[in-house]
């Protein structure tokens, strides 16, 4: 039982890690530029499947850093050229932009390199035990995953607290007219804050790319997940992302570890439901299948006690 | 002397007004009768499929474009309703043919469209707490939920491979069997045609004019006394409602209900649909569905590729013409009507040959990477637009290049002698028309 409980909370923590460098940029876009960029999973694939190439040409390594680089460019660009046109049809259009850049980044996945998964084998550096816990053998790539994640966390933390340029970033989160008005290039801190945005989802992508599955359809199981994140947390505030990410992680690790149902539940009290009724399922169904679907279960109990998520301030 | 104008005046005022009377009910007649003669006119059986679908994609774009044209909601889950409508139809069809009750096929989907409302009034209730983005990552969160929740149900989901129902073996009025496509098509037809005229009826409602004040100002709604909360919960109920029917029309038309029914792919396409018609228009969503459902064929039909040239036309409307097929089009009848569209025709006619060089040329190269991608077993001889080249050799490529550049750099030349054609018109036109 000990066992299971510190490994699933490592795991937890190191999905919930993941997600925040997700939603980390999602939600810094969304507070600065009103925009909810569908696109940014895709950013996330993309970064996997840049990995996945690059390292088959030069190796793991130049790809961790190059695959981000790239990525964070194209995100760059989408901005300059895409959404900054599209900002004057206004929200909705904005909206539908990314949506539609999601739609057409799948789209190119799938030509160049397929539908089915692709073999991206963890760096022979890392592929070995870092410790035993117990009789369970904690892989070193996902303790390298969890201090990656963590050092882009302080990271980041840092230069948007510390950095002159961190500070501007703060202030156009609020106030982007007085901002402009002190004579700073807000359209340019903009263009920055996607490509970073982009970048740090695909370095999530590349490092995430070896341990999960990197297929074609990443982008879409992914996507909606880190919508609740954002949502869960309160839009466009980066410490509620941080808190919902890591609730989400660990709240889905531990969920696939117990096989309790509500049948049993129930059970308890000596209630035999019947066995042949249309929603039987809803019975015998337990904790650890309905996993996939906890954190949208969790949206809905947010909305209904908190609308404006855990620390969000703003009504949108 | 006075008088005489005022009833000269008043004449001419209900001569408008029945003029207008018979144009708004002549054009419900003309839709219906163009409706009931088009199985004479298309024969094929791949017609009549093709003209069924789109029925049912009409009625569901235009639920959609209650939320999304009316009320200004956008919702990444509408097909949950239209999913749900479906799969309680298809098991009260298998109730009623259990038990034998005297319900006939015909008022099925209106046991859809109640499953959709009461869905609507459950999640809505929640979702509409919101609007603007946070209502859409909501909307997009539930449709994942119950999209998810299929594959877990599967008592009521029926799983992977859905749920089967005989449409024949209800209660049978007129001996129409609906057997044959040509009866569900006038089934759908009927349906649709209800439909749209109750939903174009709902935008003449007060509630219909609350929709659009709260998707333009819902501040000044809560000044005037409404609460906007309410108004997107009554416009979301609706539009549930005749998702719901639309869904349980494609379960009577596909005889099968499965989790494709409310999967992210059915949210996509009825936004897109009613995006690119238009959706700031009434007609807008009707032009989204026609188009949408053929270009799926027909493209389908021509490359494997198919929905990437589909994502970048949905890219491009969104960027370049935001209002849609029905927008350009009501934007040249202002200038027909002030009789000037004459004068911007030339313009589109030089625009239009670069255009179709770039177009050419991009298609080209994203053919050949496709081909060397994915169908590398085959070699590299491949055919384009019925010429036989080499994916792999030098010569494709630059012209390629050539055309998808040179094209581009036209093309941008092209569109600027547009906007100046069109500033023309438009100052001619303020001036009072014909030149």
């Amino acid at each position: 039982m000990l066992e299971l409980i510190i490994v699933s909370t490592l795991n937890g923590v190191l999905f919930g890690m993941l997600l925040f460098l997700m939603a980390s940029g999602l939600t810094l876009i969304f507070s600065m530029m009103g925009v909810l960029n569908f696109a940014h999973a895709s950013f996330y694939m993309l970064g996997a499947f840049f990995g996945f190439q690059i390292s088959r040409w030069v190796g793991f390594w130049p790809a961790l850093v190059l695959a981000p680089v790239l990525v964070a460019a194209i995100g760059a660009a989408v901005e300059r050229f895409g959404l900054r046109n599209v900002h004057r049809h206004g929200h909705v259009p904005e909206l539908l932009f990314t949506f539609g850049l999601a739609y057409v980044i799948e789209e190119v996945v799938q030509i160049v390199w397929g539908k089915s998964p692709l073999d991206f084998r963890v760096p022979a550096a890392l592929d070995f035990p870092a410790f035993t816990i117990f009789a369970t053998n904690y892989p070193a790539y996902k303790l390298f995953m969890l201090l990656i994640s963590i050092g882009i966390f302080i990271a980041l933390y840092a230069v948007l607290t510390r950095t002159r340029i961190g500070l501007i970033v703060q202030a156009a989160l609020t106030h982007p007219h007085m901002v402009a008005h002190l004579g700073h290039n807000v359209p340019l801190v903009f263009m920055l804050v996607f490509g970073v945005g982009s970048g740090l989802a695909a370095v999530a992508g590349v490092i995430a790319g070896p341990a999960l599955v990197t297929q074609s359809n990443m982008a879409a199981l992914l996507g909606p997940i880190l919508f609740v994140v954002v949502v869960v947390g309160g839009l466009g505030s980066l410490s509620g992302a941080f808190v919902a990410s890591l609730l989400i992680g660990l709240l889905q690790t531990f969920a696939v570890s117990v096989s309790l149902s509500l049948a049993d539940v129930v059970g308890l009290f000596g209630y035999r439901p019947a066995p042949d009724s249309l929603l039987k399922d809803i019975w015998n169904v337990t904790v650890a299948q309905i996993a996939p679907i906890l954190p949208y279960l969790l949206l809905v109990l947010v909305l209904i006690l908190k609308p404006s998520g855990l620390m969000g301030t703003r009504e949108t | 002397m006075t008088d005489r104008i005022v009833s000269a005046a008043l004449g001419s005022a209900s001569r408008e007004v029945r003029h207008s009377a018979l144009v708004r009910y002549g054009v419900w007649v003309a839709a219906a009768a163009a409706m009931a003669a088009m199985p004479f006119v298309f024969r094929s059986g791949t017609a009549i499929t093709v003209m069924s679908l789109i029925g049912i994609s009409i009625i569901f774009s235009l639920s959609y474009n209650i939320l999304l044209g009316q009320t200004g909601l956008l919702s990444f889950g509408h097909a949950v309703y239209y999913g749900l409508g479906g799969y309680l139809a298809v098991h009260a069809m298998k109730i009623i043919i259990a038990n034998g009750f005297p319900i006939p096929l015909p008022l099925i989907p209106l046991i859809g469209g109640i499953a959709g409302l009461f869905f609507a009034v459950l999640f809505g209730w929640l979702s509409t707490k919101r609007s603007g983005t946070a209502f859409a990552m909501i909307s997009l969160g539930l449709a994942e939920l119950i999209g998810s929740s299929a594959l877990i149900l599967r008592g009521f989901f029926g799983g992977e491979e859905g749920i089967t129902v005989d449409r024949t073996k209800l209660l049978r009025i007129f001996e129409w069997s609906f057997g044959p496509q040509v009866q569900v098509y006038y089934l759908i037809a009927a349906w649709c045609l209800i439909c749209a005229f109750l939903m174009y009826a709902l935008t003449r409602t007060p509630l219909g004019r609350m929709c659009n004040a709260v998707r333009d100002n819902p501040e000044r709604v809560q000044f005037v006394g409404y609460d906007p909360r309410m108004v997107r919960f009554l416009a979301f109920c609706l539009s549930g409602f005749f998702a719901g029917i639309a869904g349980a029309l494609a379960t009577i038309n596909f005889e099968i209900a499965n989790s494709a029914l409310f999967g992210a792919v059915q949210s996509g396409t009825v936004l897109l649909a009613t995006f690119m018609g238009g959706a700031g228009f009434f007609f807008g969503p009707v032009i989204g569905a026609i188009l949408v459902v053929y270009l799926q064929l027909m493209l389908s039909d021509l490359t494997s590729m198919w929905q990437l040239y589909f994502g970048l036309l949905f890219i491009a409307m969104v960027m370049f013409a935001p209002f849609g097929i029905a927008g350009l089009i009501m934007m040249h009848r202002t200038l027909w009507r002030t009789g000037v569209l004459h004068t911007v025709l030339p313009s589109y006619l030089l625009a239009l040959v670069p255009l179709l060089v770039m177009l050419t040329g991009a298609a080209l190269i994203i053919e050949m990477v496709h081909h060397l991608a994915a169908k590398a077993a085959e070699g590299p001889a491949m055919t384009f637009a019925g010429i036989r080249l080499q994916a792999n050799a030098v010569g494709p490529w630059i012209a390629g290049l050539l055309m998808a550049g040179g094209g581009f750099l036209l093309f941008r030349r092209a569109s600027r002698a547009v906007a100046a054609a069109w500033s023309r018109a438009g100052s001619t036109a303020a001036a009072g028309g014909r030149p």
